[in-house]
């Protein structure tokens, strides 16, 4: 579905990373997490292509004077990374932006009741909410927060507000443990009763370091990925990711936007 | 009263002049959702090869500023994948539809032009013979006009169905290209694929794109893209479609009197997946305001 939506708040919530919250017609409010839009940053030709966003959150404000309209929203969480993402960190209240989405295969939502393991790192986050949000109904989560500095930690309050247990590493030590998010997760799991899925969204290398951690103690795991991609409905073909069986002469490529970006983490070839 | 929109593509009748290219509209069922498949002219498929592509590693794609880098590298399902899971898909919709395709020899072009010669539902064939971003094929034959000469005739022996050869604007002189596929038997020229580009990231001392070089596309290349078709229109006597930088109506309009009959949008579509629709429908409605009773009398009307 392509749309117009106006936007409701645009707030810097962290050095560098911004929260987005946008009218949205009542058929996003059905949006699965791990879904992503496409943002027309302006109707010029610079910046020319969309830009994907993983969805933050989805609800409908109930506004408090009586008789008001309802208001379905969308949320997204970015970071300010090249020109496209500037000007979108610059963009106001009542601007108007061009949304397609929302795109592509969500989360599992797996088996209920079993403990649900979230690994996010810096502004891979942004599409986890949602699925906490989905997650905590029925089952324990657990967040792994992971980024460089504390300033890439984000919305840990939102998702302790869930009911969600946070964990935080940062590699300088400023906020949480010193190291790689993965050595806390791997600590949980060395404790773990019964069965789990695992859930991540993050830098390649940490997703890849979660992926091996899931092969090798045979837990379910799903990743989220990002790819380069013009157009985001499986045409151009520039975000593909190499699946398991992929070899140069048995090309096995998955387009991250129409057949991801949620894939399982055994669907996907990694780096031993 | 509504204009007459439709134009004749060497054979092929359509409604209107706006096609979809080659790699920006997948195998057309990728946009039913966005797209009224028969408010457009006709639509290109993905280039198709005897076997799948695997395509490049990635990053395949980069944005410039009015335009993309695009390396793909020619991924696709393959001719015997074509017909088994794409062609179902062409049949329901009563729109012209285009396969676009290459080889890595003048046999293997050939052989790609008998089989889908086969397939009714195919209305005609659009030979690649100028893709920048593999290393066989493509480039050579698109680039030397014996070579060019020698593929399309030899797909010319093997196709009834009309043949639209889609140039390279990365040689000297389109037009020596031109001729050379309109005496080898072509019966349409499309123009212009990518021209071969390449960005740099400063910080990392590397290219952007995995493949170093790709093909850049976008409005950034429109001004290009009319000047060859202006070129080539008064060298050939072949029906023309352009294609470069197409992102509205006016661009389309602006093709058709450099000399083309039909026009192609790519990029466009990845921006919006609605654009050839819209593109159709606004050039429709500049006739009205215009007065303009048949589009083809726009074909080469440019006055200089």
């Amino acid at each position: 579905m392509q749309f117009t939506a106006m936007i409701l708040s645009n707030v810097e919530v962290s050095p560098g990373y911004w929260r987005m919250r946008m009218t949205a017609p009542p058929e996003c409010a059905a949006a699965r997490s791990g879904q992503f839009v496409m943002v027309r940053v302006n109707g010029a030709i610079d910046p020319l292509l969309r830009r994907p966003f993983g969805i933050f959150d989805v609800g409908t404000h109930i506004p408090a004077q009586s008789g008001a309209v309802p208001q379905p929203y969308l949320e997204m969480l970015y970071r300010v990374v090249g020109k496209g993402t500037a000007m979108l960190s610059t963009l106001h209240g009542s601007d108007l932006i061009d949304v397609l989405g929302p795109l592509g295969r969500g989360f599992d939502l797996g088996v209920p009741g079993e403990e649900k393991l979230i690994v996010g790192g810096g502004v891979g986050l942004a599409p986890l909410y949602l699925l906490a949000k989905e997650l905590v109904r029925e089952s324990k989560v657990r967040l792994f927060a992971g980024g460089r500095t504390r300033d890439d930690i984000l919305c840990i309050t939102e998702f302790e507000r869930l009911g969600v247990e946070c964990y935080t590493a940062t590699e300088d030590g400023s906020l949480g443990e010193c190291g790689l998010v993965t050595e806390a997760l791997l600590r949980r799991l060395d404790t773990l009763q019964g069965g789990a899925t695992i859930y991540a969204c993050g830098p390649h290398g940490m997703l890849n370091a979660v992926a091996r951690i899931a092969a090798e103690r045979q837990i379910p795991c799903q990743v989220s990925l990002e790819g380069y991609m013009a157009c985001g409905v499986g045409a151009c073909l520039g975000c593909v990711a190499p699946g398991h069986s992929h070899t140069p002469e048995t090309p096995d490529f998955r387009c991250v936007c129409t057949e991801g970006p949620v894939f399982e983490a055994g669907e996907l070839k990694w780096r031993e | 009263m509504k204009p007459d929109m439709t134009v004749n593509l060497a054979g092929i009748p359509l409604r209107n002049p706006v096609m979809t290219a080659s790699g920006t509209f997948g195998y057309g069922e990728e946009f039913a959702e966005y797209v009224d498949m028969e408010s457009i002219g006709a639509f290109v498929t993905k280039g198709l090869s005897l076997k799948p592509r695997a395509g490049n590693p990635t990053p395949r794609i980069v944005e410039t500023p009015g335009g993309m880098l695009n390396a793909i590298g020619l991924q696709n399902v393959g001719i015997d994948a074509f017909i088994a899971k794409k062609v179902p898909y062409l049949r329901s919709v009563n729109t012209p539809a285009i396969a676009n395709f290459f080889g890595s020899t003048v046999d293997e072009y050939a052989e790609m032009a008998r089989r889908l010669d086969e397939i009714p539902e195919v209305a005609g064939l659009e030979v690649n013979i100028s893709c920048p971003n593999v290393k066989q094929g493509g480039i050579v034959f698109g680039t030397d006009p014996a070579c060019a000469a020698l593929v399309v005739s030899a797909c010319r022996a093997a196709t009834k169905k009309p043949l639209i050869v889609k140039l390279s604007p990365n040689v000297t002189d389109v037009v020596v290209m031109a001729k050379a596929c309109e005496d080898a038997g072509a019966d349409a020229l499309s123009l212009i694929n990518t021209l071969t580009g390449m960005a740099i990231d400063l910080n990392r001392r590397r290219p952007v794109l995995a493949n170093i070089t790709g093909g850049f596309s976008g409005p950034a290349i429109k001004p290009i893209a009319l000047r060859m078709v202006w070129q080539v229109a008064r060298s050939v006597r072949l029906p023309l479609i352009g294609i470069g930088g197409i992102m509205n109506a006016t661009d389309a309009l602006e093709f058709m009197l450099a000399g083309a009959t039909a026009v192609q949008v790519g990029t466009a579509s990845f921006i919006n997946p609605g654009a050839a629709q819209k593109i159709a429908e606004d050039m429709e409605a500049w006739l009205i305001a215009n007065n303009i009773a048949d589009i083809k009398s726009l074909i080469g009307a440019l006055e200089t």
